[in-house]
């Protein structure tokens, strides 16, 4: 890993203003970004640690809606509960170790294509706050590794509208357990969403002919994505990929 | 430099560290406590698994500035105060938890957290909770024998 600087913010403006130094890049709990840097696929020339930041930390429940602090830790929201679908995805990724360090601001920033994360903030239809503005869901996600947020721009928290029926499916990839395929189903005030990560090469994306079945009442029997676009590599094809999207939906919606 | 200090197994260690300095090697090179293990370095084995306020942490994924005024706990302070095996320990010595030993100070650090959560964990809740521990001589059956007595004799 080749050497950095080191900036420790105590509050989000102080962060962005460190951020807008040349060559500076955010550390929330490094478990992607440190791994990253030792393989010098990444060399920043500063990092701004965001753990030290108490506005960014906690969870909160309330007018139907919970709000996650950016810097909150995946064994924080897997322990929380009142969004069930959401812990138990949480309880799921990588193992405790790696999971008392990532944290949801710092997954959703990298939107790494085979991310949990991302399928249940485009599911669930939630606002990615940051230091300057709202961000809707369906506006956040750009491509894989790619978001709306700007060049030093912070996720500072995640509201998510409680769902009436939830759950979130995946198969994992034996080696790494990330996502090879993950389903995130959610009823909301406007109907079913459908979310897939995974699976694109895109990264994450709505299947709307899905969530078209599922409101106007009808079958999901049979149905599967067009496997174009889909991730192909040694782990499955982007036939098998879209046939599990279509699998995994299916036990979502039986299990929400 | 950086300057950090943090209290490890009870006790304050000072040191200048890089901004890329490790935490896994601040621990082994500048407070000199080498059982911790570097098995992957790249957060797979979990053979560095240590405690930072409480919590276990693979420590080759983690700076060591980012645990600057923190509570850590290594495998060095799992032995009792008079340097004995602590119960942990113990329980992987008698049900041969332990073939080549180099995965075990990690898993032993795993063991302690799961149980610190978890009083009395069922075979599949170890085996789960070990999901990122890797046995290179592939000995899981006497590491989840091991843990099933120490959480009984734990109680």
């Amino acid at each position: 890993m080749h050497n950095f600087d080191i900036e420790k913010p105590s509050s989000v403006s102080e962060a962005v203003a460190a951020l807008a130094a040349e060559g500076a890049q955010a550390l929330a709990g490094g478990q992607t970004l440190i791994p990253t840097m030792k393989q010098r696929l990444a060399a920043p020339e500063k990092l701004v640690l965001l753990s030290g930041i108490e506005e960014l930390k906690g969870i909160s429940a309330s007018g139907g809606k919970l709000t996650i602090g950016a810097a909150t830790t995946h064994a924080e929201v897997a322990a929380d509960g009142s969004y069930p679908a959401l812990s138990a995805l949480a309880a799921d990724i990588g193992d405790p170790a790696v999971r008392n360090r990532g944290t949801i601001g710092g997954s959703l920033a990298n939107n790494d294509p085979s991310a949990d994360y991302p399928a249940a903030v485009l599911a669930s239809n939630a606002v990615v706050n940051t230091n300057k503005r709202a961000i809707a869901a369906d506006d956040f996600f750009v491509g894989m590794f790619e978001t709306a947020l700007d060049e030093g721009e912070i996720i500072t928290s995640v509201e998510f509208p409680l769902p009436e029926a939830a759950s979130y499916q995946k198969i994992d990839q034996p080696a790494s357990r990330f996502a090879l395929v993950g389903v995130f189903v959610a009823k909301g005030a406007n109907g079913w969403r459908v979310a897939v990560t995974g699976a694109s090469n895109e990264g994450v994306f709505r299947w709307s002919a899905a969530e078209e079945a599922l409101n106007g009442g009808g079958s999901l029997e049979g149905m599967a994505p067009d496997a174009d676009g889909m991730i192909d590599d040694i782990h499955g094809s982007a036939a098998y990929r879209a046939h599990l999207v279509g699998v995994l939906t299916r036990r979502a919606v039986a299990a929400a | 430099m950086i300057s950090v200090t943090m209290t490890v197994n009870g006790k304050p260690v000072s040191g200048a560290v890089e901004g890329r300095t490790l935490l896994v090697d601040f621990l082994r090179e500048t407070a000199g406590l080498t059982g911790t293990h570097v098995g992957c370095d790249t957060s797979q084995c979990g053979a560095c698994t240590i405690h930072v306020n409480g919590r276990a942490v693979k420590s080759c994924t983690m700076l060591a500035a980012e645990a600057d005024g923190a509570e850590i706990a290594t495998i060095e302070g799992m032995a009792n105060p008079d340097g004995s095996l602590g119960v942990i320990q113990a329980a992987f010595k008698e049900h041969h938890g332990l073939q080549c030993g180099f995965c075990t100070p990690g898993m032993v650090m795993s063991a302690a957290s799961l149980l610190a959560e978890n009083r009395n964990p069922s075979e599949a809740e170890i085996r789960e909770y070990l999901e990122g521990n890797i046995c290179r001589c592939t000995g899981y059956h006497n590491i989840v024998k091991a843990i099933q007595a120490a959480a009984a004799q734990l109680g």
